[in-house]
């Protein structure tokens, strides 16, 4: 049956088993990049940004797995779960990267299953709970807007590794962010219920905004996108106040997801991710 | 170009409803395309039963892939590696996939996916009984990629062949996405049988609670299925719930022994003579109590369908109403 | 279904024509449903296509594809008058077509 071609076509070239574990692209991001941190780069700066960026797509992505079977049509099913798995393969790198350049030589298991809330570094707006349709996409126009300008910055890291994973990064995270966009303009300018529960939504997410900009010059790229997003859906900007953030002080700020000050919704979080793995913490998967 | 109606033709100059063919001619040309086992097409002439029967037995199939995310989907957030979390978020994603790429077979048919869902929640139509049961441990994942997925791709490559077109291709796509998922269900098991006592516990387990449902998947005996005749007659099923079974068994057996687990049939053995394993009687009241309704978890299962779907209807209207807009607004543009 | 604003859920019919990297043209691989042609692009990219890169992509509204019959010299094709189809129901000819 000549029908049955399209699909051997379609599907040439794919039979790497590991594919869905990488999320979009087939290939490893990482092949032939050299893992050697460079001479004079800060192997614990690298760190760091590893484990927090790491911890954000995570977090993001455990949100984007509450999704599964309560989305609101069957398309978006498959589209969530593509951006959450997108988001769950750059935190497996991230947290790979970590391991390599801290010290320990961790496993991205360690990061994800053997840390306490305390320890996590993700921004806060990502713990949130999902809420509705509303305000998972209005919290992922955000976060998607804010990490691409991130990954773009990224993409020219001194660290070979860390500008690997955010070139890979940036493709799917223009994705993600015009995936929210354009639902963010068709539920603002659908009917006055998705109207109402947008403008709930960009209120809710507001003061989570701020510590967003904290550790990161890239204020105005984000500022940009949410102002076009939001003038197309007939919305109001989010309003935020700069977040102060608390090492600066040394009286310790209330939340700041980077210091490791998380809100009461990480932890049952955490515990549902961590559960099994610790409850078996000899055993390999 | 001009519009035709249903009285002119395109077929040279003859209507052929006009010209003496009568249904009888078009069915006995339908049976011989049967017979030559070639694909029937949408716009091809069906007699209304094969439509009907088709449109049934997609449904079914597609909604079964839907009801199918939820025992696995639980386990996503829970998943106690990395990889296995992502194994498992893209298994229950193809699954979706799966239920679109089946409704919209069913839809060639003249079927509307929104009936297709009311049917589904209303209990008109029905879902393989196997997603009744429930996910107890992580061990469950794997168990349910390999026996679950196993008998699906038992039932599911004959389907490749099946009569109508849509669903043949649709099912050449499922299966491929299928003997992936079946694999990853074997290698988590494989894994966790080379780990600890809880690990193996907890497989043999897993095992234990879901031999018996998943031979039930091939549905009832032969001699107590009725529409199975008609519809091997029209090629839609290509093989008896039987004969699958068996199938299903023989293939599995190894598969068990491999990994160290006991299937928990003490009637299962070897028969030389008859080249094939002989096993123990599924207990077939449990299936019927479960196809009425009464399993442990179709409830929740149609209640967490239900719920998904009408708690999206202001996100579909509202994507509706904007699309709407734009139309207008477009229009309005071009004047 | 419907809300109290006389809005419908219900997304019309897309087919979906994919070209593979490899392909020499576009061939239909299945349908979905969308509330718009942007969102039909986009679900067509993650149902069918699982976001490959250099895969070309056409969706098209179900209701305005036109469609002759698979063999239009064979006899035996009529489709039913009474009934109406999502799939493509109507067929146009063309003027210049002869013998028509």
């Amino acid at each position: 049956m000549s029908d049955d071609h399209v699909y051997m076509t379609l599907a040439e070239g794919h039979e790497d088993d590991a594919r869905w574990a990488y999320g979009t692209g087939f290939e490893d991001p990482l092949h032939g990049v050299d893992i050697a941190v460079p001479e004079g780069v800060d192997a614990g700066e690298v760190a760091a940004c590893c484990l927090a960026l790491g911890d954000d797509a995570l977090v993001s992505a455990q949100r984007l797995a509450e999704w599964c079977t309560r989305a609101p049509e069957l398309e978006e099913e498959v589209a969530l779960a593509n951006i959450g798995l997108d988001l769950l393969g750059q935190a497996r790198l991230l947290y790979g990267r970590c391991g390599q350049v801290d010290g320990t030589g961790r496993g991205e298991d360690a990061y994800a299953y053997f840390r306490d809330p305390g320890d996590f570094r993700n921004v806060r707006l990502a713990e949130l709970p999902g809420g509705d349709f509303a305000f998972s996409i209005t919290r992922l126009l955000v976060l998607s807007s804010w990490r691409l300008a991130l990954f773009e910055q990224l993409t020219a890291s001194p660290d070979p590794v860390l500008a690997a994973i955010a070139a890979k990064g940036v493709k799917e995270l223009a994705y993600h962010r015009q995936y929210a966009a354009e639902w963010a303009v068709r539920l603002g300018d659908g009917t006055e219920e998705s109207h109402r529960r947008m403008r709930t939504a960009l209120e809710q997410v507001g003061p989570y905004i701020g510590e967003l900009f904290t550790a990161y010059d890239v204020r105005d790229e984000v500022v940009a996108v949410l102002r076009q997003v939001t003038e197309a859906a007939g919305l109001p900007m989010p309003a935020w106040k700069p977040s102060p953030s608390s090492s600066s002080r040394g009286y310790p700020m209330p939340g700041a997801g980077r210091d490791g000050d998380h809100t009461e919704h990480l932890a049952p979080l955490l515990a549902e991710l961590q559960g099994v793995a610790r409850a078996h913490p000899e055993a390999t998967w | 170009m001009t519009k035709t109606d249903s009285a002119s033709s395109a077929a040279g100059s003859t209507d052929p409803r006009l010209d003496g063919h009568d249904e009888q001619d078009l069915e006995q040309h339908f049976d011989a395309t049967i017979a030559r086992d070639q694909r029937i097409e949408p716009r091809d002439w069906m007699p209304d039963g094969y439509r009907k029967t088709l449109i049934r037995q997609i449904a079914q199939h597609a909604h079964s892939e839907i009801i199918g995310m939820q025992p696995e989907g639980e386990w996503i957030t829970r998943a106690p590696s990395l990889r296995r979390k992502a194994i498992l978020f893209a298994k229950v994603q193809d699954e979706a996939g799966h239920g679109l790429y089946l409704y919209s077979a069913a839809e060639t048919l003249g079927a509307d996916r929104a009936d297709l869902t009311q049917r589904l929640i209303e209990g008109r139509q029905k879902y393989s009984s196997i997603f009744n049961y429930p996910t107890l441990s992580f061990a469950d994942v794997g168990v349910i990629g390999w026996f679950v997925d196993g008998a699906a791709i038992c039932n599911q490559v004959p389907l490749c062949r099946s009569s109508y077109g849509p669903y043949a291709r649709a099912m050449v796509r499922i299966c491929k996405e299928e003997s992936f998922h079946q694999r990853q269900g074997y290698e988590l098991l494989m894994t966790m049988m080379r780990g600890t006592d809880a690990q193996r516990e907890m497989v043999q387990d897993a095992v234990d609670r879901w031999w018996w449902p998943s031979l039930m998947m091939f549905g009832p005996p032969d001699d107590a299925s009725p529409n199975s005749a008609q519809s091997m007659a029209w090629k839609i099923k290509r093989h008896s719930n039987d004969e699958l079974r068996r199938r299903f068994v023989d293939m599995t057996v190894p598969q068990a022994e491999k990994l160290g687990v006991t299937l928990p049939d003490p009637e299962l053995r070897w028969n030389a003579e008859r080249g094939h394993h002989d096993f123990g009687t599924p207990d077939w009241s449990e299936l019927q109590r479960v196809i009425k309704g009464d399993g442990p978890c179709n409830a929740q299962r149609m209640e967490r369908r239900r719920s998904a779907h009408e708690e999206g209807a202001w996100v579909r209207e509202a994507a509706s109403a904007y699309a709407a807009k734009q139309s207008r607004r477009a229009r309005e543009g071009a004047a | 279904m419907s809300s109290t604003e006389g809005v419908k859920d219900e997304w019309p019919l897309y087919e979906v024509f994919v070209r593979g990297k490899r392909g020499l043209n576009h061939v239909h691989v299945g349908s979905l449903h969308a509330a718009d042609d942007r969102m039909a692009l986009t679900h067509a990219r993650d149902l069918y296509t699982r976001r490959n890169e250099g895969v070309s992509i056409w969706v098209v509204r179900s209701d305005h594809i036109a469609a002759s019959t698979r063999d239009e010299k064979d006899p035996f094709f009529a489709p039913s008058a009474d009934k109406v189809y999502r799939h493509p129901t109507f067929y146009d000819i063309p003027d210049d077509v002869p013998h028509i």
